[in-house]
């Protein structure tokens, strides 16, 4: 009961928090909120005239959508990165923003969520999959598998989150058996759901461009790429606007490991481009499509190059440890992977491997006008979700939200002033003195 | 999965808001409302009667006609098969239209279960050469040949395979259908098909009073709603009645032929064993009940 009550002044005590900001926090929540409801309404009228709104065919099934949805399983998953050095090894520079890692997690898997929900001609019946209320088609349905491990992903890294942030705030030591348990099952999870998302398009004979056994270890390799990339430009804004101290040791580290999977994502992509060209077989046509074009087809060619080229640059910059070191380079070689890998994770998946379709005819497709705006209302959802879980972490993470504090001026995340920037210095390099006291926070930074 | 039926349907029945109905062991209209209807194949004959009769009468108000909606059952002792003669096709796409008029597709969108496909010959069976929106002033023209394509029916169907909830399945007498109220539209099927079999309802299908066959099967030929899939099921109101498929019996040329692999003494039996025959993409081991052969 006694936590019950507890949990209850968290939740209000988070709402206030969230309802709580200045001019910057309001104008950022009235932005993501427009876009958020033109993409509502844009669905909507999705719902009421079919997905005829959507430039999606019998000869492209697959679209804007489901590349959006797979590209997102890879941000989704890449929090694992941060997960297993914090909390498996101990590393104090990362632990620190381990839960940021998982946040990020947590709104990209809902994202991963909306664009499967968006993209389904029948969403009322959802209700099918559910098994037992429903029929759940597995073993052999791979997308029933992701609905599985997508969930359980998610509410792993949201279990893991509430419960670790629940107990800072009311100063008890979460319980390390339970609390390393869900620890423990989110790895394998985080590398299940890249994998079999992977095997969604991987176990589809009809189609050669995707039915190749390294598109999993692909798929991997790129999240563990573009993934950093988005946490250390979102932590850097992360710092700038709010009371979030990333130490640079971190973000070093976090570029070392985000340079060797580039690395290992153009080996990976340059072994199946040597195969394809190589042994020039029917199948070589798919990949002529994406650089080529073929017949005078060619819409999505220059994004598949420049895909190539970003990729490629990100690597040099990134490889040299000082343009890791130079915040400048750094954010450039962030955004050139993101770049290279969105491109070919998301489109650059999904069309070449639907065109030539099976029968050998090209439909050129390219996202209709409904289709991007209703991507960019579930993008800026998941930026939204992001947004407001940071608000209610950052100040229970530095100790300014507890049963003992109520939150008010205190515990707003401001941008950064004289205090929070003090705080998280201090913070990083050991603690200041009260939150040294706070059982919480050095609890935290013992883990487990 | 029949012993989780009744849970099921009580379970149901609860979040309808009638629970009163569940005790007695039945919630009358409302599970057989379409939205809470389970899927097909789990119903038991007395509840796939109640969904007929409902569908019936769906049916018959929304054209101003008497329409019949069947489900009958797979025969012992039957497999279908079917087998084109492509060295006599002629690309006239009569088979096409009987199609769409037989099974009630789409005519606003369009959609067609059967594609027919202007083949080169200089590259025999290439798809990288094949046309599908050939319009000559006369068929069929020197230098090409044509292969009409649909539902190949395989014994190793990888649609099946892909779908979550189980919607499409393979009948005991080889016929692979789609439950149009229990397809959640994901489109995982069409995707594994390697024969651009499957199509999807992208609109409210258009099809007027006049032109509506009322002569309807659950699995087969009746109206489909906007946003599933759906896709050739050799005529399953037709055949399993003992009549020939549409496409069959409209061909000008005599170059479809259709009946049980089962039957030693039928033509289709004579086909497979007297003449060379192949099936398309046989690399993938779908294993098609769909053969092509040159006479």
């Amino acid at each position: 009961m006694a936590t019950f009550r507890l949990f209850a002044r968290f939740t209000s005590g988070s709402l206030r928090l969230i309802t709580s900001g200045n001019r910057t926090y309001w104008i950022w929540i009235a932005v993501l909120s427009v876009l958020s409801l033109a993409g509502l309404w844009e669905y909507f009228v999705q719902l009421r005239d079919g997905l005829i709104t959507t430039s999606l065919r019998d000869q492209a099934a697959w679209g804007f959508y489901i590349g959006n949805f797979t590209f997102l399983v890879g941000i989704a998953a890449a929090a694992v990165m941060l997960v297993v050095p914090a909390y498996l090894y101990n590393w104090r520079p990362i632990k620190e923003i381990v839960v940021y890692g998982q946040l990020l997690a947590i709104s990209a898997a809902i994202c991963c969520i909306l664009f499967v929900l968006v993209d389904i001609g029948r969403p009322e019946r959802l209700w099918h999959l559910l098994p037992s209320l429903g029929h759940l088609n597995i073993p052999t349905s791979l997308l029933g598998w992701d609905v599985i491990f997508l969930n359980s992903y998610l509410l792993l890294n949201f279990g893991i989150v509430t419960y670790l942030l629940f107990n800072m705030f009311r100063r008890r030591e979460p319980n390390q058996r339970l609390f390393m348990t869900m620890v423990w099952f989110s790895i394998p999870a985080a590398l299940a759901i890249r994998t079999i998302t992977a095997f969604l398009y991987l176990g589809l004979v009809s189609r050669p461009f995707w039915n190749s056994a390294i598109l999993a270890p692909r798929c991997i390799a790129a999240a563990f790429c573009s993934g950093p990339a988005v946490m250390l430009v979102v932590m850097q804004v992360l710092q700038k606007y709010s009371s979030f101290h990333i130490s640079r040791e971190a973000i070093w580290k976090i570029a070392e490991l985000m340079a060797y999977f580039i690395g290992v994502n153009l080996f990976l992509f340059g072994a199946e481009v040597f195969k394809e060209y190589y042994s020039a077989t029917e199948h070589l046509i798919y990949m002529e499509y994406m650089f080529t074009g073929v017949d005078g087809h060619n819409a999505i060619v220059p994004w598949m190059w420049t895909s190539v080229i970003s990729s490629v640059l990100a690597f040099v910059i990134l490889l040299r440890r000082k343009f890791r070191e130079n915040p400048i380079t750094l954010n450039l070689g962030c955004a050139l992977i993101f770049l290279g890998v969105y491109l070919e994770k998301s489109m650059g998946t999904v069309v070449p491997g639907m065109t030539p379709d099976v029968l050998g005819e090209i439909y050129e497709y390219v996202p209709s006008r409904s289709e991007i705006v209703i991507t960019v209302g579930i993008l800026a959802m998941g930026a939204m979700i992001f947004t407001l879980m940071v608000k209610i972490a950052n100040p229970i993470l530095h100790g300014e939200f507890h049963v003992n504090l109520r939150p008010g001026g205190t515990a707003t995340p401001k941008s950064k002033d004289g205090t929070s920037a003090t705080s998280g210095g201090c913070y990083a390099q050991g603690g200041s003195a009260e939150q040294l006291e706070n059982p919480a926070l050095s609890h935290f930074q013992t883990l487990p | 999965m029949k012993s989780a039926t009744p849970n099921r349907r009580e379970f149901l029945c609860v979040v309808a808001g009638c629970a009163a109905a569940a005790s007695s062991g039945s919630c009358g209209d409302l599970t057989h409302s379409g939205f809470f209807q389970d899927r097909f194949r789990e119903l038991s004959r007395a509840e796939i009667d109640q969904v007929l009769i409902r569908l019936e009468r769906e049916h018959s108000e929304r054209f101003g006609k008497e329409c019949t909606v069947t489900a009958t059952e797979p025969r012992e002792d039957v497999e279908f098969g079917y087998a084109l003669d492509i060295s006599r096709c002629i690309g006239c796409r009569r088979c096409v239209q009987a199609c769409v008029e037989e099974n009630n597709q789409s005519r606003s969108p369009e959609l067609q279960w059967i594609r027919v496909l202007e083949m080169d010959e200089r590259h025999g069976i290439d798809f990288h050469y094949a046309e599908p929106y050939y319009d000559p002033e006369q068929v069929p023209q020197d230098g090409y040949f044509y292969l009409p394509v649909a539902c190949q029916h395989c014994k190793n169907p990888p649609c099946v395979k892909s779908c979550p909830v189980g919607a499409t399945w393979q009948e005991d007498d080889g016929i692979v259908v789609v439950d149009y109220d229990w397809c959640i539209g994901c489109r995982c099927c069409m995707a594994a098909c390697p024969y651009g079999a499957r199509h999807f309802n992208w609109k409210t299908p258009g099809i007027s009073a006049e032109e509506v066959n009322p002569d309807m099967h659950y699995l087969g030929n009746r109206p489909r709603p906007v946003g599933v899939v759906e896709k050739c099921t050799f005529c399953i109101q037709r055949t399993r009645e003992g009549r020939y498929p549409a496409c069959v019996e409209i061909c000008p040329v005599g170059a479809r032929k259709f009946g049980n692999l089962l039957d030693p003494d039928s033509e289709l039996r004579y086909v497979l064993e007297q003449k060379r025959v192949f099936v398309l993409k046989a690399e993938l081991n779908t294993q098609p009940r769909f053969y092509y052969f040159m006479g």
